[in-house]
């Protein structure tokens, strides 16, 4: 996140739901950026506010229900105060979203044909027949075989993989410069996934397009990413460039969830790290530091600040930025101790010590000690 | 190389000690058209023809897409669906045609745990109540009396055991799994199979869960058959593996085998496929790309049920079905055209 406008930049975003049992903090001072051409995932576990935060930024959350402060800027125009049409004109234009599910955004009445070509035909002003062609065009280019045919069929008749390049395409007709996709391989298998991540990194290629990952997968985050945000309990933990957060991260969080995945480069006997506990409830968050109640670190900082003091996201680079009352020095400590001596020698200009020989946190580190 | 008989079973699938034996296991769910008659117009090929076996304290880890048949064939050798064809052995003993109430004393020694932790627990039952069931079932009396015994069976899979008296719903997906699991050993069975059993839980409790199984396994001497999509759990997990497309096992062997030196073509595209959490590793690694998506199980490809999207397709593979044969030492392999590939670049320790 250097130089350059960004074209999404997220400000400070609040998003709050009342409910019955409480105010549910959902989304709490999220800001981050992305520019074109560049992809930012946002990582973190169920129930962390990577949802709300991307349904925030694309105008999708009733406001008669939830509370939102904050900004939220495309390319420079203010969208959380904008009107309802105002949001409604650049969605599906210049922003897109492609979600988990593709059967809740494909219609189960309407060949996908029909669908597609309505999605052309409220952006753009052409004929029918071209708006149809470009559809056709469109799942050709996503790699549906035989377009032609398929544009007459139905959401059920297409398998899982199939309805998730037809939501892509559905997203990509109008060539929107922001696209945010969340958790679009989730629900597909790892073949699959593997073709429709490679559809999204051409696409940008070509396009420029700027876009949002949402998942909780770390495999995909690394393949993917060029900056990453961490989430916990609504907020932002970590934030920084790709390499920071898998070869440098600070926070006891991200530690903990690079512990917690096996990895397939790595052999049995390896143990893994979980994170001790439960993630928190939203509605009665710790009056501390959100992570202590899972946190194994919180008796090194002096004077209980962990539980009565809410920390800071500071900058520990002008990339690199980390929420958690440690002092930087001993994080470095603890880092280099869990993720082996590769941690905080990331090979990029504004980190400290020397340039490492790599190798991954997990590989280098949870099975060595 | 040693092709072995005709049915694709060889010595090693037959070790001395095999507590379970699958021999060429089959499972057909019939399709039946409309109308009054029912008339049957076709098979659901869920699980063509599967063979393994599996030796006291050994995990078997059971790979591939969605739909293959896992779940099938994990169901099918517990024998909770009747196999439509081939043989299963528990102990040394034909397993294949007993009845389900010939199946109760087998129960003692293999259970199973599901995949998904809301709906495997029957929300009306207390936690006390779904654990003690097989107790029950079994008309086994523990000598401290059932509450303790629970209690104790809570404590060791890392639930309050305070939390007796309590309903499902009123805990998370990662307890709920743990429930699972404790109702799953409580009868200290030697074999578990395990479908799916953390796929549904966030990261950083699929990790506990993953060492509470292998705890349990190092404690009790457990057998896990453990079905799962994520390669990466089931590398971490298994001793062996085995690969299954379409109804088939289309390689078995150790689990170090199956990822650093894979033979079949659709192993390499699977293991190529998963992105590793490493992004340096990531911008250098090859990828294979495979295209389309699986075919239908009611009407599979003629020949290696692979053929439509593999790389390495030839005429043959159209023509003749290769057989699961002994490719190198122990690890087994069914196609016409094997070789071995590294793509797993081997990670800096
Ligand atoms: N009771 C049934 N009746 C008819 N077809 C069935 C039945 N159960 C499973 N099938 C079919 O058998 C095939 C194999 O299903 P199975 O559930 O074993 O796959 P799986 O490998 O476990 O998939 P997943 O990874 O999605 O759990 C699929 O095509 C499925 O639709
Ligand atoms: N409409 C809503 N009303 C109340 N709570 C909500 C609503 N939408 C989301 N939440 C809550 O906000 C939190 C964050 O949800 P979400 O962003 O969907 O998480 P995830 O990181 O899994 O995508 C969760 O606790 C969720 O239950
Ligand atoms: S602020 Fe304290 S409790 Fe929070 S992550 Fe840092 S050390 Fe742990
Ligand atoms: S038998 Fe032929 S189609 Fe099947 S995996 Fe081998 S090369 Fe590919
Ligand atoms: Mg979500
Ligand atoms: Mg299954």
């Amino acid at each position: 996140m250097s130089v350059g406008e960004p074209f999404l930049d997220v400000h400070d975003l609040k998003v709050e739901f009342p409910t019955e049992d409480g105010i549910v903090s959902a989304v709490d001072g999220v800001s981050f950026s992305v520019q074109k051409g560049k992809t930012l995932a946002i990582v973190g576990e169920s129930g962390s506010g990577k949802s709300v935060t991307s349904q925030a930024v694309m105008g999708l959350i009733n406001r008669k229900t939830a509370k939102l402060s904050g900004e939220v800027r495309l390319d420079g125009e203010e969208l959380l105060t904008a009107s309802t049409e105002q949001v409604r004109s650049l969605r599906g234009k210049r922003m897109a979203m492609i979600f988990q599910d593709p059967l809740s955004s494909l219609h189960p009445f309407y060949s996908i044909g029909k669908q597609l070509a309505e999605a052309v035909l409220v952006h753009q002003d052409v004929s029918k027949s071209a708006a149809m062609e470009q559809a056709r065009q469109m799942l050709d280019r996503v790699g549906i075989p035989n377009p032609e045919r398929r544009i007459k069929d139905y959401p059920h008749n297409l398998s899982g993989g199939m309805r998730q390049r037809v939501m892509i395409a559905m997203a990509l007709l109008n060539s929107p410069e922001l696209l945010i996709a969340d958790e679009p391989t989730t629900a597909l298998d790892v073949t699959v996934q593997a073709q429709i991540l490679n559809l999204l990194r051409d696409l940008q290629k070509e396009f420029g397009t700027a876009i949002v990952l949402i998942t909780h997968d770390l495999g995909v985050v690394a393949d993917m990413a060029d900056d990453v945000v961490v989430m916990y309990g609504g907020r932002i933990v970590e934030r920084g460039g790709i390499d920071d957060i898998f070869y440098a991260p600070e926070m006891p969080y991200t530690w903990g969830l690079l512990g917690s995945v096996p990895r397939m480069d790595v052999g049995r006997g390896a143990r893994l790290e979980p994170i001790p506990g439960q993630p928190p409830s939203l509605i009665r968050l710790p009056k501390g530091c959100v992570f202590r109640p899972r946190c194994p670190y919180h008796e090194l900082v002096p004077g209980n600040r962990c539980d009565v003091e809410r920390p800071d996201l500071l900058p520990v680079t002008p990339d690199h930025a980390v929420r958690c009352h440690l002092e930087p020095a001993q994080r470095k400590e603890i880092a280099i101790e869990r993720l082996g001596a590769q941690a905080g020698q990331v090979a990029a200009p504004s980190s400290s010590g020397s340039a490492g020989s790599g190798g991954a946190v997990g590989s280098s580190g949870m099975e060595a000690q | 190389m040693t092709v072995v008989d005709e049915s694709g079973t060889s010595k090693a699938l037959r070790r001395e000690d095999a507590l379970l034996r699958v021999d060429q296991v089959q499972k057909y769910f019939p399709i039946t058209g409309g109308g009054v008659l029912k008339r049957k117009v076709g098979d659901v090929r869920a699980v063509e023809s599967i063979s393994f076996d599996i030796i006291p304290g050994e995990t078997l880890g059971i790979v591939g897409e969605s739909g293959c048949g896992k779940s099938t064939a994990g169901r099918t050798v517990m024998k909770l669906l009747d196999p439509t064809g081939g043989k299963i052995e528990f102990e040394g003993r034909d397993i294949t045609h007993l009845s389900r109430k010939e199946m109760v004393p087998l129960r003692r020694e293999m259970q199973m745990i599901f995949q998904d932790p809301y709906s495997s627990l029957n929300p009306r039952h207390t936690v006390g109540s779904i654990i003690s069931a097989p107790f029950k079932v079994q008309g086994v009396k523990p000598a401290r009396g059932v509450q303790a015994e629970v209690q104790d069976l809570m404590a060791r899979v890392g639930l309050n055991p305070e939390h007796y008296n309590r309903y499902p719903n009123e805990f998370s997906g990662g307890q709920r799994q743990r429930i699972g699991i404790a109702r799953a050993i409580a009868l200290r069975p030697k074999l578990i199979v395990c479908d799916e059993p953390v796929s549904a839980l966030d990261v950083s409790i699929q990790a506990q869960v993953v060492n509470l199984l292998e705890d349990l396994q190092d404690e009790f001497r457990l057998a896990y058959i453990f079905i799962a999509h994520d390669l990466s759990v089931v590398r971490h997990i298994s001793d062996r593996i085995a690969v299954m497309y379409l109804g088939r096992i289309m390689e078995i062997a150790d689990a170090e085998k199956i990822y650093t030196s894979p033979r079949h073509p659709y192993t390499h595209a699977l293991t190529a496929a998963v992105p590793l959490p490493d992004p340096r590793t990531e911008r250098k690694r090859e990828r294979i790309l495979l295209e389309g998506d699986l075919p239908s199980p009611i009407n599979p490809p003629s020949g290696c049920v692979f053929r439509t999207r593999c790389p390495k397709a030839q005429d043959l593979c159209a023509e003749e079905i290769p057989l699961l044969r002994e490719l190198a030492p122990d690890h087994f392999g069914a196609c016409h055209f094997p070789e071995e590939k590294h793509l797993i670049p081997v990670a800096t320790v």
